[in-house]
């Protein structure tokens, strides 16, 4: 058990910066998921916080104990590689037991603490097997259990699912969730799955180009995006996004020769401005044709329980998801409808959120962490 | 890779390979056959025919006690020389793995002296550790005899291993250095996590999974250490295989009775058994160690 705070932390090889400023606190015990794209600096601040890594700037703390100058095996971190990581020269009893044979830990005492840790993670029979002669997910299991064995304060998963195949992933994803609940644990798992960070997250951390981008709860984070870039992120399709300008007099939204109504608090807080309105797939509905906004079916993909249709709207593609009962074919002629309150509000230029009061039209910025400055930047 | 391209024609390929033929024929095969049938034979020194004598040369070698001594010579060469070059090596391959600042410039340096010629090492090294003017002069005016190579064959012997170790050290190093940059880095990491320092992690993960490299470097420098051209070179230049028979390593042995005794028939005798022991060694090692090796 033991908390984390990441104050200010800054990483950059040579000159180029990877990490510019990043701020963070997760609780003891939390399952925290940092999501993002490759490149976005989400592995390099788990390395950096098990101590694979030197700190450019600023502070990481574990349990009240700065650890910047710490070596890895002083900050109570165990890790899940990617890649496993496991030692092909030994054993899985040994691999499990490492860390322990490096402790001093008595024989006898190492062996049954082994044999504990690989009933837990289901290895109690392939003790004596080399990782080449184990399959995929139970060399994962193996990573565990070695992670585990140490009982350590905090876990840090490296996008430990990546090499999986994708039934094996769904079965190991609920087994570290279970883990978590078992160990409670404060455990930090890497990825740019976001259906790993939405079912796996207490607490998420959305990362772009070296910044937070935002942090909170997963519903949260799916509900309220705090940019344009989380919000294309997370959700499968994205969620559709389009640049407008907001009428002073109509409540609507003009792009193009498309009127699109919109909440008339948001008309009369935005009134003549530039924005880009988001809305996702599950909330657009598709009408016969005359009704709400006009839009051609571009292609439909069919996902069996409904389908994703793909439509010409405006000079934009948008998705809808819609029920396997409404057959629409590729060139049909269809009305779009989507829904005022279910619709998002962008900054145009810094796709920051834009949160309207719907009862005084009074207009609010959304809370995200340190989210002004690093919008100028990214944009 | 199924499809393959064919000669159609035999003297097509043939004119290619000759060359190559010629070569091996002219430079390994003659000699090879020669020295089988001078191992034989009795060679006159100064030309003449040669008479055939069955085993008498082998029995005149195996009654030489000099001929014993120059094996074990040969065998504590062969042996302090792999050990030394490889542990050495290795040492400076874990230190460079390490990249910490400046790693380039000393990975550049200790390969250097291997690109130097074994003779011209021994002759450096000569003055270098010589009793009077080199670095050990001051330790012999305290001393009196603590080294002096030109005295007590154990200390030529230990002077002579020095150079081929300082030379070859570079070689083991090259091959070590790429061996180690093929461990993955997860996994010196993950023991790192397990709380492995970096000593221990050399021991634990990295050298075990250099066994290949290791067993690999085994094989040569032994067979570098037996009959390597710079195993005679570095013994010339340096000790004349003395004093008192103290560094006659066999390759010397033979060159000198062959070429400064004119016992042609003699040397080619120990030359097989040279080549016998070799190939006894290289055996010996492929069948009780590589065994040990993981290849995976």
């Amino acid at each position: 058990m033991a908390d984390i705070t990441i104050r200010a932390v800054r990483k950059s090889y040579g000159k180029t910066a990877t990490l510019h400023g990043i701020d963070l606190a997760f609780a003891s015990g939390e399952f925290v998921v940092i999501l993002g794209p490759s490149g976005c600096g989400k592995s390099t601040l788990l390395r950096m916080i098990a101590g694979l890594e030197d700190i450019t700037g600023g502070e990481i703390e574990i349990n009240g104990r700065v650890v910047n100058a710490l070596e890895p095996r002083e900050r109570g971190c165990a890790m899940v590689f990617q890649n496993y990581a496991l030692y092909p020269h030994m054993t899985v009893a040994d691999n499990i037991g490492y860390a322990l044979k490096v402790a001093g830990v008595p024989k006898a005492e190492r062996r049954t603490r082994i044999a504990e840790t690989a009933r837990i993670v289901g290895l109690g029979d392939y003790l004596e097997r080399k990782p080449a002669a184990l399959s995929g997910g139970q060399r994962q299991r193996v990573a565990m259990a070695r992670a585990i064995i140490r009982e350590p304060g905090v876990f840090l998963f490296d996008e430990p699912l990546s090499n999986l195949d994708a039934t094996l992933r769904v079965t190991m994803r609920a087994e570290i969730r279970k883990l978590h609940q078992r160990l409670s644990a404060t455990s930090v798992f890497v990825t740019h799955d976001q259906v790993e960070a939405m079912t796996l997250a207490d607490k998420l951390v959305v990362m772009n180009k070296g910044h937070v981008e935002q942090v909170g709860q997963p519903l949260d984070i799916y509900h309220r995006p705090a940019s344009t870039f989380v919000a294309s992120f997370i959700g499968a399709p994205p969620m559709n996004l389009i640049d407008c300008s907001i009428d002073a007099t109509d409540a609507v939204a003009r792009h193009e020769h498309l009127a699109i109504p919109v909440p008339a608090a948001i008309s009369a807080a935005l009134g003549g401005r530039a924005v880009t309105l988001g809305i996702r797939p599950e909330e657009c509905r598709v009408l016969p044709v005359g009704q709400g906004l006009p839009a051609r079916v571009d292609f439909v993909e069919e996902l069996g329980s409904g389908r994703i249709v793909h439509v010409a709207f405006g000079s934009r593609i948008f998705a809808a998801a819609i029920p396997a009962d409404i057959r629409v074919v590729p060139g049909d002629l269809i009305g779009l409808a989507l829904p005022e309150a279910q619709l998002h509000v962008f900054h145009r230029e810094t796709g920051k959120r834009i949160d309207v009061t719907h009862s005084t039209g009074r207009l609010g910025r959304h809370q995200g962490q340190d989210a002004a400055p690093q919008a100028a930047e990214a944009v | 890779m199924d499809k393959r391209a064919v000669f159609r024609s035999w003297w097509l390929p043939t004119a290619f390979a000759l060359p190559q033929l010629a070569l091996i024929a002219l430079f390994f095969y003659w000699p090879a056959v020669a020295v089988v049938r001078w191992a034989f034979t009795l060679e006159p020194p100064f030309g003449g025919s040669a008479e055939f004598v069955g085993l008498a040369n082998f029995r005149e070698v195996f009654a030489d006690p000099l001929y014993w001594n120059s094996v074990l010579v040969s065998l504590t060469f062969a042996l302090a020389g792999t050990l030394s070059t490889i542990f050495i090596g290795l040492v400076l391959a874990l230190a460079v793995d390490r990249q910490l600042p400046g790693s380039g410039a000393v990975r550049f340096l200790y390969i250097l002296p291997y690109a130097i010629a074994g003779p011209a090492a021994g002759m450096a090294f000569r003055f270098i550790l010589s009793p009077e003017r080199g670095l050990m002069a001051s330790v012999n005016a305290v001393l009196p005899d603590f080294w002096n190579p030109a005295k007590y064959g154990s200390h030529a012997l230990i002077l002579v291993i020095v150079v081929f170790a300082w030379k070859w050290a570079g070689y083991t190093f090259i091959f070590l250095l790429a061996g180690l940059q093929s461990v993955p880095k997860s996994l010196t990491e993950a023991a790192a996590m397990d709380g492995s320092g970096p000593i221990r992690r050399a021991i634990d993960i990295q050298i075990p999974l250099l066994a290949p490299t290791l067993f690999f470097l085994t094989v040569i420098m032994m067979t570098e250490g037996f009959v390597g051209p710079d195993t005679y070179g570095i013994v010339a230049r340096t000790t004349d295989g003395g004093p008192n028979h103290g560094t006659d390593v066999m390759v010397y042995r033979i060159v000198e009775e062959a070429f400064r005794g004119l016992n042609y028939s003699g040397a080619s005798a120990q030359s097989i058994v040279l080549i016998g022991l070799i190939m006894i060694f290289t055996f010996i090692q492929f069948r009780f160690i590589e065994r040990r090796v993981h290849y995976k």
